[in-house]
């Protein structure tokens, strides 16, 4: 009886189910096909021309159709910039400016975002709305924006610099968005160890740099805009470790709570547990994030700190747009072995975070 | 937070402990809560300064009823000693005025113009994407899906030239089309709105379709106007990113200055090199976040939903 009223038992229902998967086939297609041009034309085929280009000797300068505009010369660019050109050095520089930003970042606004959470979410705190409306504001407006405030901040006579001086009388006026000083060398120097002394196996060089160069830490403006950034990405992290926080059931503390676990037993084998895909996310976004991080330096970037504060996004822009002769084709190549560096990082950091997420 | 207690001593020195940590606690908060408060009320106290005052005595944040001018009738400049005075201070809307006279007002329209225009095309295609991935049956949709989620991955900077030689060659550089075109429709919003119509009932659609309704009848009629949380989410999301833009703005719109976003146009008055125009970046930094500032007070609930819709989806 029932089985003559489903759709399987009916020869009508089983055409009007094939014309049903027709038109839905036809529907599909006709709704994804906007999205998927744009995606296609703009996202897939430029990492595809990007990859292209990277193995040709294109500057740019001459247009396309020329006849003689570029020829393909394999793993060149490569070669120049990462293994023995003239621009080795300045490769690796960026790539060192852009690790120490990566490291000092993700790992502060990570764990400050989680603290602050934990914080605004305890049950007896009263405006949790008046905090999280203040760590979240500064992550409304252009990254642009901060880097005008922080420049402000930062100035020779800006508010930093103001309250410094009010603390201690005998305080210098540092110039912090010009100092090319690295923090790990500041640190050496108070302890009485300079290049000089330190001997001569520091200037050793890998990738053209010597080792004292490449342990001297970020320098104090690189610095500053680390804290730029941990400044404004803080509030947004922080909102989302807020929203898992509130998913977690009250009854699994409660059961703790009889089983007479301490707040710190709570949060160490409860509360991380279950946010380690919540961590997982907010990293991966870091990473991402401080890998490309590009807006900042350009505003905050200047003649004396290129050495310090070029970040390998930046280089990319500064190779293909800049300077006395642009490169678009080695700045492809850059471009695409910071794509590589990202996905390599995301990949290891699934391993240790181990996020059991099938997406990213 | 009830304990329990197996002596009264370790409970009350447990309690005292616990009094402190929170008053530790509150105190990191509010510390923290000064530390993102206190820039954004001194970039707009200084916003209202003469240069000579922001660079010398930048910390007074409490404006007076009496305004000044920043140079006298001879056109001199006045001293900081005139406008400041301990945490007080007299105002100057000479940056604005002066960023005003620029070609600011026609920033303000681009930038508003380029982000209302994509995110209207992103509330479409990225709905009609993720309810074709969420509930129709075409070929490669499996396929398309891991596609999509898989464009996420690529940094934008890769993208940087390709797309400017792209543009370039469909002559689409420099112009609003070219902007609009390129970001129309994007990953992350694609698979919010997938994952929001999955969570929608199917029955809806059946009776629809029970009722004789084709797909798009339905889309459009029916599912569309109960997906209004992802939506606005979606438009939150695709307003800010775009009114914040700053390096597609710079690769698409960068060869003409009547074309350019606020984010944009700050980094042209900011002056060249160390000789920052303070007064001028501040106030334009003021005018570029008041809209977001009061599209987020407004809207705050949508803000911290969305964001946590993000951090749910992973």
């Amino acid at each position: 009886m029932s089985a003559a009223t489903t759709a399987a038992g009916n020869p009508v229902a089983i055409q009007d189910q094939a014309q049903q998967n027709r038109s839905d086939a036809f529907a599909g297609l006709s709704f994804v096909a906007p999205a998927a041009i744009v995606l296609f034309v703009f996202l897939i085929l430029p990492l595809l021309v990007a990859l292209y280009f990277s193995f040709t000797n294109w500057s740019g300068t001459r247009p396309l159709d020329h006849p003689e505009a570029y020829e393909v010369v394999g793993l060149k660019n490569y070669d120049r910039w990462l293994v023995s050109g003239r621009r080795v050095d300045d490769f690796y520089r960026a790539i060192r400016n852009t690790l120490y930003y990566v490291i000092g970042v993700v790992p502060v606004q990570t764990v400050f975002a989680l603290l602050l959470a934990v914080v605004v979410n305890q049950r007896w705190l009263t405006r949790k709305g008046f905090f999280r409306t203040a760590f979240y504001f500064p992550s409304i407006t252009s990254s642009i924006v901060v880097s005008f405030i922080f420049l402000f901040l930062f100035s020779a006579g800006g508010p930093i610099n103001a309250v410094l001086g009010a603390l201690s009388p005998n305080y210098e006026p540092v110039a912090w968005t010009t100092n090319n000083d690295g923090l790990f060398h500041l640190l050496l120097e108070s302890l009485g160890i300079t290049e000089d002394t330190v001997g001569a196996w520091v200037e050793t060089e890998i990738m053209d740099i010597d080792i004292w160069e490449w342990i001297a830490g970020p320098s104090v403006a690189l610095s500053t805009i680390m804290a730029l950034a941990i400044w404004t990405t803080t509030g947004t992290l922080m909102v989302i470790y807020l929203a898992a926080l509130q998913g977690i059931p009250s009854s699994v503390y409660e059961a703790a709570e009889v089983d007479g676990a301490t707040n710190w037993a709570q949060f160490r084998h409860i509360t991380l547990p279950l946010l380690k895909p919540t961590t997982f996310f907010v990293v991966t976004l870091g990473l991402i994030g401080t890998f490309q991080v590009f807006d900042q330096i350009y505003v905050l970037q200047n003649d004396q700190t290129g050495r310090t504060t070029t970040s390998v996004a930046y280089l990319v822009y500064n190779t293909a747009f800049e300077g006395n002769s642009p490169n678009l084709a080695e700045a492809s190549a850059i471009a695409i072995v910071l794509f590589v560096i990202i996905f390599i990082a995301t990949i290891l950091q699934r391993r240790f975070v181990g996020g059991d997420r099938a997406e990213e | 937070m009830a304990s329990l207690a197996f002596t009264s001593q370790s409970h009350s020195m447990r309690s005292l402990l616990r009094r402190v940590l929170a008053v530790m606690a509150v105190g990191f908060l509010v510390g923290f809560a000064l530390i993102q408060i206190t820039p954004c009320v001194l970039t707009i106290a200084n916003s209202f300064k003469c240069d000579a005052a922001v660079e010398n005595r930048p910390m007074p944040f409490i404006p007076l009823p009496e305004t000044v001018t920043c140079r006298d009738e001879t056109g001199v400049f006045i001293s900081a000693d005139e406008q400041v005075d301990g945490f007080f201070f007299r105002p100057s809307v000479d940056g604005y005025r002066k960023i005003l006279e620029s070609q600011l007002p026609r920033w303000v329209f681009n930038t508003a113009f380029l982000s209302i225009a994509v995110t209207i095309l992103r509330l479409v295609f990225d709905s009609m994407a993720g309810y074709a991935l969420a509930r129709l049956k075409f070929p490669g949709n499996r396929a398309l899906f891991f596609v999509v989620l898989g464009t996420m991955m690529i940094p934008g900077v890769v993208l940087l030239i390709p797309r400017f030689l792209l543009l370039k060659q469909l002559g689409l550089l420099n112009t609003y089309q070219g902007y609009i075109i390129v970001l129309a429709a994007d990953a992350f919003g694609i698979l919010l709105m997938k994952q929001f119509f999955e969570s929608i009932p199917r029955e809806v659609e059946e009776a629809a379709m029970v009722d004789g309704a084709n797909r798009y009848v339905i889309f459009f009629r029916i599912v569309l106007p109960m997906a209004t949380p992802a939506l606005t989410a979606l438009t939150i999301f695709g307003f800010q990113g775009n009114w914040n833009n700053f390096m597609d703005a710079l690769i698409i719109l960068g060869g003409d200055t009547d074309l350019y976003n606020l984010p944009l146009g700050l980094t042209v008055l900011r002056g060249s090199g160390l000789d920052v125009q303070y007064d001028l970046v501040l106030a334009g930094s003021v005018i570029t976040t008041l809209p977001m500032a009061v599209i987020f007070f407004i809207f705050q609930r949508y803000f911290v939903e969305g964001i946590s819709y993000t951090g749910l989806k992973g």
